[in-house]
């Protein structure tokens, strides 16, 4: 990798996710790769859901940032393939997540062959406040698609988890 | 630019896109290179991906019409998530099927007539309560998770790779659809009956999505399908409906643009604004 595109990288991996701005989107394994193609910077950018409005945000705030830092021709490419896993989420993301009390989500199930039903609750999730294992789920979904809603019952406080996916 | 507290990031706009999501929208495809792969059938590409559009835009709006109506908020933000990720599915089938035939995925969604419409007829009607919603939302997304993992193989790379991103959104939506219906129909008297009088009058409508039809490139076999409803079904005690398939129209239905009659309300409602102003941007 060059100078330039070490550079481009490290400016479009600092542009925050519009939904959890404590995170960036490398954090979140949105920002799949950055390329130097003829002199233009390419940088490729994952959809987390299909429905997700904040693509189209990351999409501007990335060529602006690239702009800003003195990048002339900037191209954002979205992929598709493969889809976009909780799993990409990177370690210091999963530090910040709970850092911000939002529990990160647990390794996702494989899709490979039949996929059973689930009948019985998610598996626990950790409480990003206390700690604790004994949380319950109290809504498959939240206030945004990647996220379910919990409570501990140690601590007895509300928090949201990133489902896993 | 101070990156320490990331809520001021999001507030130093400098250009138009934070309105709302910008002035107009994007095209769902953008970015991607959507070329049609050598020795593949354009046409039939297209109408496949609309037909497949049309299912989720059209179950989508049924769904999105609950909205305030549901019994608790934790029900009301799950059905919204679903509803949303449908459009999402919707927006870029629909432009799957906009790259051949060069419309945009808004006049495909806003400017066909009733007749154009490729959807089943499993999604046209409204709920009469919320054992209908599980019950469909259980059918549907049962259906539509067989139908998309066959597809992530496909041989356009770009629906293939739609329908793959769709199986672990749908699989989350038949979990929830599941443990409702699990819940209602292990319940109370009251409850039970309800749950098995919306899947007895749901059923006539479950034939139809496994007829072989020429429009679909891929036919989601029914064996997963039929696994996952009896794993639900003897969970809930609730008995497998034996009603028989809703008759076609000269032996033609949803697929062939054959709809029932309360889809022409629920199309003049989902169209009525693109329609009224139809230069308006948003």
């Amino acid at each position: 990798m060059s100078a330039a595109t070490s550079r481009a990288w490290a400016v479009a991996a600092a542009t925050p996710d519009p939904e959890l701005p404590q995170l960036t989107v490398a954090d979140l394994g949105i920002l799949r790769a950055v390329d130097d193609a003829d002199g233009c910077v390419v940088a490729t950018i994952t959809p987390t859901y299909s429905g997700c409005p904040a693509l189209r945000e990351i999409s501007a705030d990335l060529e602006h940032r690239l702009r800003a830092a003195g990048f002339k021709r900037v191209e954002v490419r979205a992929q598709l393939s493969p889809p976009w896993t909780t799993d990409w989420i990177t370690p210091a993301g999963r530090r910040k997540l709970a850092a911000a009390g939002i529990a990160p989500p647990a390794p996702a199930r494989r899709t490979s062959g039949p996929i059973p039903v689930t009948l019985e609750p998610r598996r626990a999730v950790t409480c990003p406040h206390c700690g604790s294992a004994a949380t319950v789920e109290t809504a498959a979904f939240s206030a945004t698609a990647c996220k379910a809603l919990y409570r501990c019952r140690s601590c007895a406080e509300p928090f949201e988890a990133v489902k896993s996916l | 630019m101070s990156d320490d507290n990331p809520y001021d990031i999001l507030a130093d706009a400098t250009d138009d896109h934070r309105w709302a999501f910008g002035t107009g929208f994007a095209d769902a495809l953008a970015g991607i290179d959507t070329s049609i792969p050598d020795g593949m059938d354009a046409g039939a590409l297209a109408t496949f991906c609309l037909a497949l559009g049309d299912d989720a835009l059209v179950y989508s709006h049924r769904l999105q019409q609950w909205m305030t109506r549901l019994p608790e908020l934790e029900e009301e933000t799950a059905v919204a998530n679903i509803a949303l990720d449908l459009l999402g599915q919707a927006r870029l089938l629909l432009s799957r099927a906009g790259t051949v035939l060069e419309r945009t995925e808004d006049e495909l969604a806003f400017f066909r007539s009733e007749q154009e419409f490729r959807n089943v007829r499993l999604v046209e009607h409204a709920d009469a309560d919320f054992a209908q919603l599980v019950a469909r939302l259980l059918v549907f997304s049962s259906w539509r998770l067989e139908l998309l993992q066959e597809l992530a193989a496909f041989a356009d790379p770009v629906l293939a790779a739609i329908a793959a991103k769709g199986v672990n959104e749908v699989t989350y939506h038949r979990d929830y659809a599941a443990q409702w219906v699990v819940r209602l129909g292990d319940g109370t008297e009251l409850s039970k009956q309800r749950m098995q009088a919306a899947l007895d009058a749901l059923w006539p409508l479950v034939d139809e999505l496994f007829r072989p039809d020429p429009i679909d490139l891929v036919t989601a076999p029914r064996a997963g399908f039929d696994v996952a409803i009896e794993t639900v079904l003897a969970t809930a005690a609730l008995d497998r409906p034996q009603a028989a398939p809703r008759a076609m129209v000269g032996g033609r239905s949803g697929r062939d643009g054959v709809h029932t009659e309360s889809f022409g309300h629920l199309l003049a409602e989902l169209q009525s604004v693109a329609r009224t102003y139809p230069d308006a941007t948003w």
